[in-house]
C-alpha cells in the first residue's frame, strides 16, 4: 500500500468518524443526561434524510431543504417527546427500549407509506459539486470535505454551548444528579426536553447531511444505530468529547481494517481463506476495539461522573 | 353440538370450495413487502397483479383471487404463511417469492404438498439441479446466471484485470463464483463488504489504486445505491468500467439517477427488448402503477401470463396433471422474447448487456447487445425428474 493510498483511507476513516459522531453526539446526550435509552434515535436519523428529500423535491434547493429538514426534524422530536418519551422517563430501561423499539417499526413503515420502498437520493449541492484529484484516478468528492468540516463544526459549537454556557452547565449537572438540578429550582422536565429536541436535531442533521451520499431509505438508521451505540459506549456515556474520539477512532479502525486486513490475511495465508478471514475479522475489528475498551475502562474513555 | 356444528361447518367449507374451484382460481403470492429490500416484491407483486388484471381478473378465463402474503424476509414467518396458504385458504398454486433463502424454506413444502410453484424471482442452485421438482418452474434465471452474464462480457471485452467486490455472504460469494465461469482473465483483487455497508470510499480507493480495467460488482438494495452514487463521485465511472448484476436495475435507479447512467449489468429483460409484449407492458405498468417496471416486474408479469397462457391451452381445466403438461410447453409470449423451459423448467432464454440510461426524464435499463443466446443453466444436467 502506498503512503497516498493510506492518507487516502485516513481521510475517509476521518469522514466516516464525523459521520458517526453527528449520529452519537444526539445519542449520547440524551442517553447521558436523561438517563433515557432512545434506540429510535437511528430513524430519526432516517426522518431527518426523508425530510432532506421531501424538502429538495419541495423548492428543488440544498440549503432550503437543509433549513425545511433542520425546522421540520425539531417539530418532530419535539412531538415524539410530548407524546410518547415524556411517559418513559421514569420508567426503568426496559420499558425505553421496548417503547422506543415501538417508534421505530412506526417510523420505518409510516417512511415507506409516505415516500414508498425504493430507495431516494438528493443531490449534492452545487457549492460542493467539485471534487479535488487525490491519486491520478481517483477524485474526492469536495462534498465529503463538507461533511467533515460541518461535523467538526457540531463539534466545536457542542463543546462551547457544553462548556461555556449556563444551559450547558445545567445539562451537567442534570447528567450527574437530576434531584438535585430539580431540588435547585430547575425545571428539569424542559431542560429535557430542549435536550432531546436538540438531540433528535443532531440525528436529523446527521440524515440530511448523509443524503446526498448515501441512500435514503427505510431502516437506513437501523445498522447505524448500533454503530453510535458503540461509539457512546467506547466514549463513556455523556461525554460529548468521548463521542468525538470515539467515533473518529472507529472511523479510522474500521475504515483502515477493510482496506488492510485481508492483505495482512494474504500475507500469511492462502488467497482463497485470506478472502474469508480477513473480512470476516474486518468487520469485528470495532467490536474487538469496544470490548478491549472496555476491559480497561468498563465506563469508557471519558466517563461522566455520576452521583 | 359441537360436533356436530362443527362438521356442518366442514361441509359448508367443502362445498363452497368445491363449488369456488369450478370456475375460480386461487394463487398464493409470497413476496418480501416489508424491510429495506420492499422494493423488489413490490416490483414483483405489481407486474404479476398487471399480468391477472390485464386479462380481467381472468387466467385463462378462470376468476383469479391473489392472495399477496408478506414473508417479511424471514424464512421462518414465511414458511408459517405458505403452510396457512396451503391448508387454509387451499390455494391452487403457489407464484412469487423474491429471495433465496425464503425460497429454501417454503420450497419442500409447497412441492411436497404438490402444489405447482410459479417462482417468479429467486432460483438457488439445489432447486435447479439435485433438488429439481416436477412442480416448480421458474420465470426468472438460475441465481448464478446474470453474473455469468458480465464474466462472459469481461471476456468478450479482452479485460485482463478485473477487481471483483460483493458483500460477504452465500450470495455475494456465489455472485462471484458465477462471474468466474466465464471470466478468463485475472482476477486483480477480491474485495469483500459487510452486508449492509454504506460507505465505500475505502473500497473505491483500493480500486482506484489497483486501476483495473474493470470492475464487477453485485451489491443490492441500497449497499448498490450508496456504491453507485460514491463511485461516480469518486470520478471512477469514467476510467474504470463497472459491470454489475441486480445493482443498477429500475427499483434502485431512481435513487441513483444520472450518477448510474452509462453503468452496466447483466439482466435477462430491458425495457427496450424489442417485441409486441415488452412494448405493451412497459407502457400498461407505467399508466398503471406511475413508475418504471424493472427485471422483478418482467417476471411477476410473465408469470401470470405464462399461468393464462397454460390454463388456456387445458380449456380451463386446472388438474395438476393436465395444467403441469400445458406449463411445461411455455404457451405465452414473454416479455424478454425468446422464451422456453429446460428439462428443470427454468427458463432457457437470451440474457443481456443492459446500460442505464436516460430516456426522456425516466432512468431505465437498456439492452446493448445480447451476450448470451438461447442459454439454460448450469444445473440442469444434475436435475433428474
Amino acid at each position: 500500500m502506498s503512503a497516498t493510498l493510506l492518507a487516502v483511507q485516513t481521510l475517509n476513516g476521518l469522514q466516516l468518524g464525523v459521520l458517526l459522531f453527528l449520529i452519537a453526539a444526539g445519542l449520547t446526550l440524551v442517553f447521558g443526561v436523561m438517563d433515557f435509552i432512545n434506540l429510535a434515535h437511528g430513524v430519526q436519523y432516517m426522518l431527518g434524510a426523508y425530510l432532506a428529500v421531501a424538502g429538495y423535491q419541495l423548492t428543488g434547493s440544498f440549503w432550503a431543504a437543509l433549513l425545511f429538514a433542520l425546522v421540520v426534524s425539531l417539530l418532530a422530536g419535539l412531538a415524539l417527546e410530548f407524546l410518547v418519551f415524556r411517559h418513559l422517563y421514569d420508567r426503568d430501561h426496559l420499558d425505553q427500549v421496548l417503547a422506543t423499539f415501538g417508534v421505530i417499526l412506526f417510523l420505518n413503515e409510516a417512511v415507506k407509506v409516505i415516500w414508498g420502498a425504493a430507495p431516494l437520493s438528493v443531490p449534492i449541492p452545487d457549492l460542493f459539486d467539485g471534487s479535488l484529484q487525490l491519486m491520478d484516478n481517483l477524485r474526492y468528492p469536495v462534498y465529503r470535505l463538507a461533511l467533515i468540516g460541518s461535523g467538526l463544526g457540531v463539534a466545536l459549537l457542542l463543546y462551547v454551548l457544553v462548556t461555556r454556557t449556563r444551559i450547558g452547565m445545567l445539562v451537567r449537572a442534570g447528567a450527574t444528579n437530576p434531584d438535585m438540578v430539580a431540588a435547585l429550582g430547575v425545571n428539569i422536565r424542559r431542560l429535557f426536553m430542549i435536550v432531546f429536541g436538540f438531540g433528535t436535531m443532531l440525528a436529523g442533521f446527521a440524515g440530511i447531511m448523509a443524503a446526498p451520499i448515501l441512500s435514503v431509505e427505510p431502516g437506513m438508521g437501523d445498522n447505524l444505530l448500533i454503530l453510535a451505540f458503540v461509539v457512546i459506549v467506547i466514549g463513556g456515556i455523556g461525554s460529548i468529547r468521548g463521542a468525538f474520539i470515539s467515533a473518529l477512532l472507529i472511523g479510522l479502525v474500521d475504515t483502515l481494517g477493510r482496506s488492510l486486513t485481508t492483505d495482512i490475511a494474504r500475507l500469511l495465508l492462502p488467497p482463497a481463506a485470506a478472502n474469508d478471514v480477513g473480512p470476516a475479522i474486518a468487520s469485528m475489528l470495532i467490536y474487538i476495539l469496544m470490548a478491549g475498551v472496555l476491559f480497561f475502562r468498563p465506563s469508557g474513555l471519558f466517563p461522566v461522573a455520576r452521583s | 353440538m359441537k360436533k356436530v356444528l362443527s362438521a356442518l361447518a366442514a361441509t359448508t367449507i367443502l362445498c363452497s370450495a368445491s363449488a369456488a374451484s369450478a370456475e375460480s382460481l386461487k394463487i398464493g403470492f409470497l413476496a418480501t413487502l416489508s424491510g429495506p429490500p420492499a422494493v423488489l416484491g413490490q416490483h414483483m407483486r405489481d407486474g404479476f397483479l398487471l399480468g391477472v388484471k390485464e386479462n380481467d381478473g381472468k387466467l385463462g378465463g378462470l376468476d383469479t383471487e391473489v392472495l399477496v402474503v408478506d414473508d417479511e424476509l424471514k424464512p421462518d414467518a414465511a414458511l408459517t404463511k405458505v403452510q396457512g396458504l396451503l391448508e387454509r385458504d387451499k390455494v391452487d398454486m403457489m407464484a412469487g417469492v423474491v429471495f433465496s433463502n425464503v425460497m429454501m424454506a417454503v420450497y419442500k413444502p409447497v412441492i411436497e404438498a404438490e402444489t405447482i410453484f410459479i417462482g417468479a424471482n429467486a432460483g438457488p442452485s439445489p432447486i435447479a439441479g439435485k433438488g429439481c421438482s416436477p412442480y416448480f418452474f421458474s420465470t426468472s434465471w438460475q441465481n448464478d446466471q446474470n453474473h455469468e452474464v458480465m464474466g462472459k462480457y469481461a471476456t468478450q471485452k479482452g479485460y485482463k484485470r478485473v477487481v471483483v467486490m460483493a458483500p460477504n455472504y452465500q450470495a455475494g460469494k456465489d455472485a462471484i463464483a458465477g462471474f468466474k465461469r466465464h471470466y478468463e482473465g485475472e482476477i486483480a483483487d477480491e474485495v469483500y463488504t459487510k452486508l449492509g455497508q454504506l460507505d465505500f470510499s475505502a473500497e473505491l480507493a483500493r480500486i482506484a489504486d489497483t486501476k483495473p480495467d474493470a470492475i464487477f460488482t453485485f451489491m443490492p438494495g441500497g449497499m448498490g445505491v450508496n456504491l453507485v452514487k460514491q463511485y461516480d463521485q469518486a470520478g471512477l465511472k469514467e476510467g474504470i468500467p463497472f459491470l454489475s448484476a441486480f445493482t443498477v436495475d429500475e427499483t434502485t435507479l431512481p435513487a441513483t439517477q444520472d450518477t448510474a447512467v452509462g453503468l452496466f449489468a447483466g439482466a435477462q429483460w430491458a425495457s427496450n427488448l424489442d417485441n409486441a409484449a415488452n412494448a405493451k407492458f412497459v407502457a400498461d405498468f407505467k399508466a398503471e402503477y406511475g413508475y418504471a417496471p424493472s427485471l422483478y416486474a418482467a417476471q411477476g408479469y410473465d408469470a401470470a401470463r405464462l399461468i393464462d397462457g397454460a390454463l388456456e391451452r387445458t380449456g380451463g381445466d386446472k388438474s395438476k396433471d393436465a395444467l403441469m403438461a400445458a406449463l411445461k410447453t411455455a404457451p405465452f409470449e414473454s416479455v424478454r422474447g425468446d422464451f422456453s423451459f429446460n428439462t428443470n423448467q427454468f427458463p432457457v432464454q437470451d440474457f443481456y448487456l443492459v446500460k442505464a440510461v436516460n430516456k426522456d426524464g425516466a432512468y431505465v435499463t437498456e439492452a446493448v447487445e445480447k451476450v448470451f443466446d438461447d442459454k439454460g443453466d448450469a444445473y440442469a444436467e444434475s436435475c433428474r425428474m
